[in-house]
């Protein structure tokens, strides 16, 4: 909503002296935030003049050389505008004169000296939608009899001053000068003036000529009245002035004053052509598919939702959007209906959402005040006999069916007091809802308040409570500590440290978004579970929530490689969405993704399987599930990963997550990523933190290496090795790995380091002999394979 | 005895010209050994008196000390020598790079996030983290915005397919203070903190259409404006700068009334007035208001006993005002040298 200073003046005298960012000012106090405020017409060093002599430029066939007199002096000025002549009255903008484009310099136009500019309207920072044909091609001509040397602003009455509003959704009766006006009135302590509503009606009645039937609750108000042998021709000035300063374009004397009216009054207006509408009008739900050609002139495509205003044959008119182009006002327009009415701001909303936003259906959404539906249509009568030359047929055709009125609401200072957190006497409270209009009786320590009706956004004494707060102002309280019992505040330290312990492997974390194109979903995933998507996604590419975080890694590593970097560990949590027996699941994921170097500056230490895999480990041993899980190749695994480098991850036998390489059709680099299911890995209790003894008595270590099938587990042979070594064999480690010529093709040899011990006494040589020898011997026969080099 | 003397200077004279351990064993053995003069000598005192013994005796065992001293002294001159030739073949370039461990960093957001939690878990807030996924219910209609209230607008939402009006990405952390009372079963005082990410259908500079909120919700029997303002100041600080200056000023939320809009002194220039704050010395960086006496009716509580503020800001904000980000779509584009450069500690 823009405030025009002049505007407003009509209904409340703002003292001269306030500056317009003062004023903004003090409304943003109050709540009612701004945008801008400035002169309407923002320049400066403007000044009338008159072209006294205009000569072609020597040396340009579309300049001219002009000198105008500007009162104290005669200025040579070069202009390239078509219509400029001798004796024109001028807009001129002296040397050092500021304009929306940027500032007049003096300067020499091909070897002509030029001391200012003439003016376009354009040229004054008004905007393209107010100007004329005339305005775009050439300089603005002042009316004859203007005198020179004097501010062509005030001349063309633009002297105005606005404040674009940035009002909150509740504050509908702002979206009005008169609202406005009562805001400022609360502020300034000012009495708002009276609207003029008077004109005069012939002795003709509508009702014996007109028509109007409700045929829907979506409409709880309705007026029409009637307006005869109007003269459309331009407005007066002011009106087209405030409209422009309101940013609205002037049209005609009538089409004008229903704008004008609804910026006044908040209410907005339709004026129907009488002889084009007929004799009835009709307010209804639109039909299926029912089709209205608006004023923009496109056809719009209506359905049930949706209200309409129709005649006898055909919707003229969508109800709280914008009035049909059949029935328009025109030129030759001679007799008008006027429709004031309120309808349903919900419906109101839902189609201006769908079709269009307008002035009108802003303030339909926000609700009205039927005190203002009258209001508005008895104004209408009074600009339309005043500048229209309007004769008003008599009687008003009238459903009432709204249940707004003035509200009594109770409440006591202490509430007031409590809920503020200050101090404020039962009278200081008074006087604040009296200057903003409300009534106010006063019992003991309660106040009685009588809010009229033009505040729909007060029902409850909280709402009045607010009221007192802003115009007390809210920024006065001053702050405090709750006085609050000493309690315990709680975290999930278990996400910190997981997101700890990963940084410390030296991957970084990453922030993805959670909505991925849907042809991505299954992707990393073993396809077992139903997507969710979402109803109307701005994109193809956000249309699905992710299930599995990879696809996002691997974009982010896509994205870092095209931008040269090649060596990325990174990791991310959050979650994955699905849908499972008609509900809605997330959970909470962690997901890795590891190429390239993992030490910066050595080469050679490229990232391969097992270096996941030691961070899935060191990750899993740091929760607690030491020895508690293991990897698993099965018939789960997605097919993004490496058939041969790839395990789906179990936890106490339960499937939890997948770690591998990314199969070279997904990625052709080495890839490598690991998933896990967090709420899956945290149902499982951790391992408890505790002291064990460190051991007082020697332990004895053996090396032993097998040459087995290649096909054979590392672990298989760990489990059997742990198996045959039974109590005393305390720690296994694998040291070496050989592929190559001294052994067959198919083979490979495994050493391991073996740790005998004994917490309570030193072991003899002979008893581990005897177990390592047992070892030796059942290993080869159970996994038909050979001790190395024995 | 002038033999002696002589042999113990020619030992001498040996002794320090050799160079290696090998010569000097050679030396040690010629003057120390069973074939040395002094061995000799000790051979002929058979034929001396007891008294001639004695003092020889002395003489010659004085003499094999001094030896052997004079060896082993220059055994650790050559040891000595031969340990520095080593040490100084192994002289490196200590300005060559170092060997660097693969350093994570944590994501500017997660690093803003933790930074609240822990201001708020100090004054007794518990984190709570509530869904993502949420009913249209929670996210607006128990927050007072019934379905085609105006200020619906200003959250442009997501819903899930199918599910228009029922279910959607939450475009709100305040969603969370729904859930939270709903689950109290006693109905009693609440004290929380709800970060998390939100939806909403916008994309620009400014504006992603995932980004994070936090949300604030104290509940008990004596909360007023005066504790929202003096809470709110107190974070501001810790997280902002001591000097940090809190300003309230009246706004609309359907669910908070009275409501209000939280500025704060820039960042950037420090109330003086710059770019950033638009010559104003001032940032909006929060909502907040006493809680809605529907939105408390609605879940359960009794709003004749019970009131409570609730306060909601954006994350991101923080984040890109905190670390100088011009660009929200930086902070999820994810690009590694960016998440890279946060790898500092928390300043105190």
């Amino acid at each position: 909503m823009i405030l025009s200073r002049k505007f407003v003046k009509d209904y409340i005298d703002l003292d001269d002296n306030l500056s317009i960012n003062e004023i903004a000012e003090a409304m943003t106090s109050v709540g009612n935030e701004y945008d801008e405020a400035r002169p309407l017409i923002n320049c400066t060093n403007l000044i009338t003049g008159e072209v006294i002599e205009c000569e072609n430029h020597p040396d340009s066939d579309h300049l001219n050389v002009c000198k105008v007199n500007v009162g104290n002096e005669v200025l040579n000025i070069v202009c390239g505008a078509p219509n400029v002549r001798m004796g024109l009255k001028v807009i001129v903008a002296l040397p050092g004169a500021k304009l929306p484009g940027g500032e007049i310099k003096k300067g020499v136009i091909r070897g002509v000296e030029s001391n200012g500019m003439l003016c376009s309207k354009a040229e004054l920072g008004l905007d393209n939608k107010f100007l004329e044909e005339k305005d775009k091609a050439g300089i603005h001509e002042l009316p004859l009899d203007t005198k020179v040397g004097i501010d062509p602003i005030k001349v063309m009455q633009l002297d105005d001053e606005i404040i674009d509003f940035e009002l909150t959704s509740n504050r509908g009766d702002l979206l009005s000068i008169l609202g406005l006006a009562y805001e400022l009135g609360a502020i300034y302590n000012k009495k708002v003036k009276d609207i003029d509503l008077k004109y005069n009606e012939n002795k003709e009645n509508i009702k014996d000529m007109f028509n109007i039937s409700i045929k829907t609750p979506d409409c709880s108000l309705f007026l029409a009245k009637k307006a005869i042998n109007v003269t459309i021709k331009e407005s007066p000035d002011f009106i087209k002035n405030r409209l422009i300063a309101s940013g609205i374009r002037p049209i005609n004397n009538v089409v004008d004053i229903s704008n004008y009216v609804m910026l006044e009054t908040g209410q907005p207006l339709h004026f129907y052509d009488a002889d084009r509408l007929g004799d009835t009008l009709v307010v209804r739900q639109a039909l299926e598919n029912e089709k209205l050609t608006t004023l923009d002139n496109i056809e719009r495509n209506l359905s049930v939702d949706d209200i309409v205003i129709a005649n006898n044959s055909c919707a003229v008119g969508l109800a709280g959007v914008m009035g049909g182009l059949s029935t328009e006002v025109e030129n030759d327009t001679k007799n008008i209906i006027i429709e004031s009415a309120i309808f349903d701001n919900i419906k109101v909303r839902k189609t201006s959402k769908k079709i269009l936003r307008s002035e009108a259906s802003n303030r339909f959404e926000k609700g009205l005040d039927p005190k203002r539906t009258y209001m508005a249509i008895e104004r209408s009568c009074a600009l339309l006999e005043k500048y229209a030359d309007a004769t008003i047929v008599g009687g008003m055709l009238e459903y009432n069916e709204s249940k707004v009125e003035n509200k009594k609401i109770k409440l006591t200072i202490d509430k007031i007091n409590r809920v503020l957190g200050i101090d404020l006497k039962i009278d200081e409270v008074k006087s604040i809802y009296e200057a903003l209009g409300f009534d106010v009786k006063i019992t003991d320590n309660e106040l009685e308040v009588l809010v009229p009706s033009r505040r729909l956004d007060i029902s409850i004494p909280e709402d009045l409570i607010e009221e007192a707060g802003r115009m007390y102002g809210m920024d006065n309280i001053i702050g405090k500590l709750p006085n609050l019992s000493v309690i315990n505040g709680y975290y999930d330290k278990t996400k910190r440290s997981i997101r700890n312990k990963m940084i410390s492997l030296g991957l970084s974390e990453t922030m993805s978004y959670t909505l991925i194109p849907n042809k991505e979903v299954h992707k990393f995933t073993n396809d077992n579970f139903t997507e969710i998507n979402l109803s109307d996604p701005m994109s193809e590419d956000r249309k699905t929530l992710r299930y599995s975080l990879l696809y996002s890694l691997k974009e982010i590593y896509l994205y870092n490689k095209s931008h040269n970097q090649n060596n990325i560990c990174i990791f991310e949590m959050g979650k994955g969405f699905y849908k499972e027996n008609g509900e809605y699941k997330e959970d909470n994921k962690l997901a890795a993704l590891m190429t390239g170097d993992y030490y910066e500056s050595i080469k050679n230490t490229k990232v391969d399987f097992y270096h996941i895999k030691g961070v899935l480990e060191e990750l899993m041993n740091y929760l607690g599930y030491e020895n508690r899980y293991r990897l698993v190749v099965n018939d789960n695994l997605p097919k993004e990963l490496h058939p041969y480098q790839s395990a789906v991850i179990e936890l106490q036998g339960k499937e939890v997550g997948i770690i591998g390489k990314v199969h070279p059709n997904v990625l052709k680099d080495d890839v490598y990523v690991l998933e896990i299911n967090l709420d899956k890995v945290l149902a499982n209790k951790g391992t408890r933190m505790a002291y064990k003894e460190i051991a007082k008595f020697p332990s004895v270590s053996k090396d032993i290496a097998f040459v087995v099938n290649k096909e054979i587990t590392a672990d298989s042979l760990i489990q059997a090795i742990k198996k045959v070594g039974g109590k005393l064999l305390n720690e296994i480690k694998i040291f070496d790995i050989y592929e190559g010529d001294k052994i067959g093709e198919n083979e490979k040899s495994i050493a391991f380091n073996l740790i005998f011990k004994d917490s309570n006494r030193t072991l003899n040589e002979e008893e581990v002999m005897d177990v390592f020898n047992k070892i030796s011997a059942e290993i080869p026969n159970k996994f038909n394979c050979r001790l190395r080099d024995k | 005895m002038k033999e002696l003397e002589k042999i113990l200077e020619n030992a001498k004279n040996e002794i320090s010209a050799c160079e290696k351990s090998a010569d000097l064993a050679n030396v040690k053995a010629k003057y120390l050994g069973k074939k040395s003069e002094l061995q000799e000598l000790l051979s002929k005192m058979k034929d001396m008196t007891v008294e001639e013994k004695k003092t020889i005796g002395k003489e010659i065992n004085e003499v094999k000390q001094s030896i052997n001293a004079l060896v082993e002294n220059k055994n650790k001159e050559i040891e000595d020598k031969i340990l520095n030739e080593k040490l100084e073949s192994e002289k490196i370039d200590i300005t060559l790079p170092s060997k660097k461990l693969r350093r994570g960093s944590k994501h500017p957001m997660s690093r803003m996030v933790e930074e609240f939690e822990d201001i708020f878990v100090s004054m007794g807030y518990t984190v709570y983290e509530g869904l993502e996924i949420e009913s249209d219910e929670n996210c607006f209609q128990k927050l007072n915005l019934p379905i085609g209230h105006p200020a619906r607008d200003a959250q442009d939402t997501f819903y899930l397919e199918n599910e228009i009006d029922r279910f959607l990405l939450r475009s709100q952390t305040s969603t969370a203070q729904v859930r939270a009372m709903e689950e109290n079963k006693e109905k009693g005082p609440i004290r929380i903190v709800c970060p998390g990410k939100v939806y909403r259908r916008d994309e620009d500079a400014t504006h992603s259409h995932q980004f994070m909120q936090i949300e604030g919700l104290v509940i008990d029997e004596n909360i007023s404006m005066a504790d929202l303002k003096g809470t709110l100041e107190l974070f501001c600080k810790k997280i902002l700068g001591e000097k940090t200056k809190v300003r309230f000023r009246p706004s609309y939320f359907p669910f908070t009334e009275p409501s209000v809009e939280v500025d704060v002194t820039c960042f950037k220039c420090g109330g003086k007035g710059c770019n950033l704050c638009k010559q104003t010395g001032w940032i909006e960086v929060l909502g907040a208001g006493m809680v809605h006496p529907n939105v408390l009716e609605m879940s359960g509580y009794d709003s004749k006993k019970y009131q409570g503020f609730a306060f909601g800001t954006g994350i991101d904000r923080f984040a890109m005002f905190k670390y100088g980000i011009p660009d929200i779509r930086t902070i999820y584009g994810n690009d590694i040298r960016f998440i890279e450069q946060f790898d500092r500690k928390d300043e105190d």
